[in-house]
């Protein structure tokens, strides 16, 4: 193949599948939610009459792994920076568009490979989801892997090191998961809660797999997908902005 | 024109670059002459690797001119970038692809047809005589190897101009040897234009058709290597450099990056 954005999809996908310490270590966090919170507190939940948790839960799991693998591909750009590989990228003759938009095809390529593996493992712990609409669920992955690559690489493009790290981990990356309605339904929650989960983008997100993995919907498809497309389409305008910037 | 374009490959005028209140490049102006070895010297922090950032397009000018092969790299960066390979002073390569992958990598991005890639990596790997390691993961290198393999790779796309960033440091003197052996090869039979920066004196000595010494963000002195040292009556160029630049040590401040560096190695990355 010819194309710079070709290979630079290709390399995110080789750095990914050779690092089998990174993908064992990202399944480990989706399990432990998956087990200890669907089945600790799988009673609870059919108690107040919600039904089988482990339906309501496996997509909100399916989402977070996204996320995190994505963020993580995305902010890699500052690994990049540090061990020099950046510099290479950048004096080549090829528009910063093109290596931005690879990396992000590539980091959410890796994220819904991750995705998809917490849905079989899902699925094997005792969540039965509806294969029909599986194409859509797909189409929802790639749009969260895209808005959160393209997310990290904004915020990497930033920042000059690793130091800023665990801000993004603990004041963005970890209140968009917990506020989205990933672990707990949003129809009954405090007004408040409900009005900041509707400004969070993963909520649609997390929306979207559980219409169309579990059958239940707070906004329906067809919202869930038109706010996902739009916003990942700003976030990777914005992206692509920010790393064409960059100064070594 | 056209016949000042082909003698001088790189033009510089009046090159400035600040960084809010410090001036790092102050004024500088020079040429290098098409198929010339021409070598930048200067203590820490003079402004050498700032002037080579900006005839290299990652860095843009606070003011001044420049061309490189008759193309202003402000405005046409691409066109510019494809007339020359660059060694930076750190390394870049990436440590999770092999040898090979790094090479088409750096291929397909400077647009060398598919047919003659194979052909021209597996000359450059010979070449640097990593053809065995190909298929290595370049974490598993040393540095000389990794040097060598970078050196292969801004040779890929036969660039006109190669740029050295300091190519020598922490080489052992076997490696020094080979590497400026292979370079000198490569600038007399491809013509190649070599722009150079080293701390080692005896090298710029050895290989630089001309020279001139930066301090402070000025060329102080130039000329070739005899004349320097006439000029400053010196018996070799480390005499005379130390003359132009006084003893003073000077400190370069370490930047986050270095101690981000030192740290994920004792993480062991990831």
């Amino acid at each position: 193949m010819n194309s710079p954005v070709y290979t630079m999809w290709l390399r995110q996908v080789k750095k990914y599948l050779r690092s089998k310490s990174r993908i064992i270590g990202s399944l480990g966090q989706p399990i432990l939610f998956l087990v200890a919170l669907g089945f600790g507190l799988g009673t609870l939940y059919k108690l107040a009459n919600g039904g089988n948790f482990m339906d309501f839960l496996a997509p909100g799991i399916i989402a977070m792994s996204i996320l995190f693998t994505s963020m993580f591909t995305g902010i890699e750009v500052i690994w990049d920076r540090q061990f020099g590989f950046l510099k290479e990228t950048l004096v080549a003759p090829v528009t910063r568009f093109k290596i931005m938009f690879g990396r992000t095809l590539g980091g959410a390529t890796t994220g819904i490979f991750q995705g998809i593996l917490v849905l079989i493992i899902a699925t094997i712990i005792g969540f039965r989801p509806e294969l029909a609409l599986i194409p859509v669920a797909l189409v929802f992955m790639v749009l969260i892997g895209l808005f959160f690559t393209s997310l990290g690489t904004a915020i990497a493009s930033k920042l000059e090191d690793m130091q800023g790290f665990n801000l993004i981990m603990n004041f963005l990356v970890m209140p968009l998961f917990f506020l989205s309605g990933a672990l707990f339904p949003l129809q009954d929650a405090p007004g408040f809660l409900k009005v900041i989960s509707y400004f969070d983008p993963l909520t649609y997100g997390v929306d979207g797999l559980r219409a169309t993995l579990a059958g239940a919907s707070q906004f329906g498809i067809g919202i869930d997908l038109a706010v996902c497309t739009v916003l990942t389409l700003i976030v990777l305008f914005i992206g692509a902005k920010m790393f064409s910037d960059v100064q070594i | 024109m056209t016949l000042e374009k082909e003698r001088n490959i790189i033009k510089v005028k009046k090159l400035v670059k600040k960084f809010g209140d410090f001036t790092a490049v102050d004024g500088v102006s020079f040429e290098v002459k098409k198929g010339e070895m021409f070598a930048f010297l200067g203590p820490n922090g003079a402004g050498k690797s700032t002037t080579i950032k900006m005839l290299t397009t990652l860095l843009n000018p606070t003011s001044g001119e420049i061309s490189i092969d008759g193309v202003n790299p402000r405005k046409n960066k691409n066109k510019a970038r494809k007339t020359f390979g660059i060694v930076f002073q750190d390394p870049s390569l990436d440590d999770d692809l092999t040898a090979y992958e790094n090479l088409e990598f750096h291929a397909v991005f400077y647009g060398v047809p598919e047919k003659e890639r194979k052909d021209r990596i597996e000359k450059m790997l010979k070449f640097v005589e990593l053809w065995e390691r190909k298929d290595s993961l370049v974490k598993t290198f040393s540095g000389g190897m990794k040097r060598r393999l970078e050196i292969a790779r801004g040779l890929i796309h036969h660039p006109k101009i190669l740029f050295l960033d300091e190519p020598t440091v922490g080489l052992d003197p076997q490696t020094r040897n080979h590497l400026w052996k292979f370079i000198k090869e490569m600038n007399r039979e491809e013509k190649m234009t070599v722009f150079l920066t080293t701390h080692y004196m005896e090298e710029a000595e050895d290989v630089a058709d001309r020279i001139a010494i930066m301090d402070h963000g000025k060329i102080i002195e130039r000329g070739t290597a005899g004349e320097i040292k006439k000029k400053t009556k010196s018996k070799n160029l480390e005499d005379a450099f130390l003359k132009l630049t006084g003893h003073a040590i000077r400190d370069e401040s370490a930047s986050s990056l270095d101690h981000l560096r030192s740290r994920a190695r004792a993480w062991g990355r990831r």
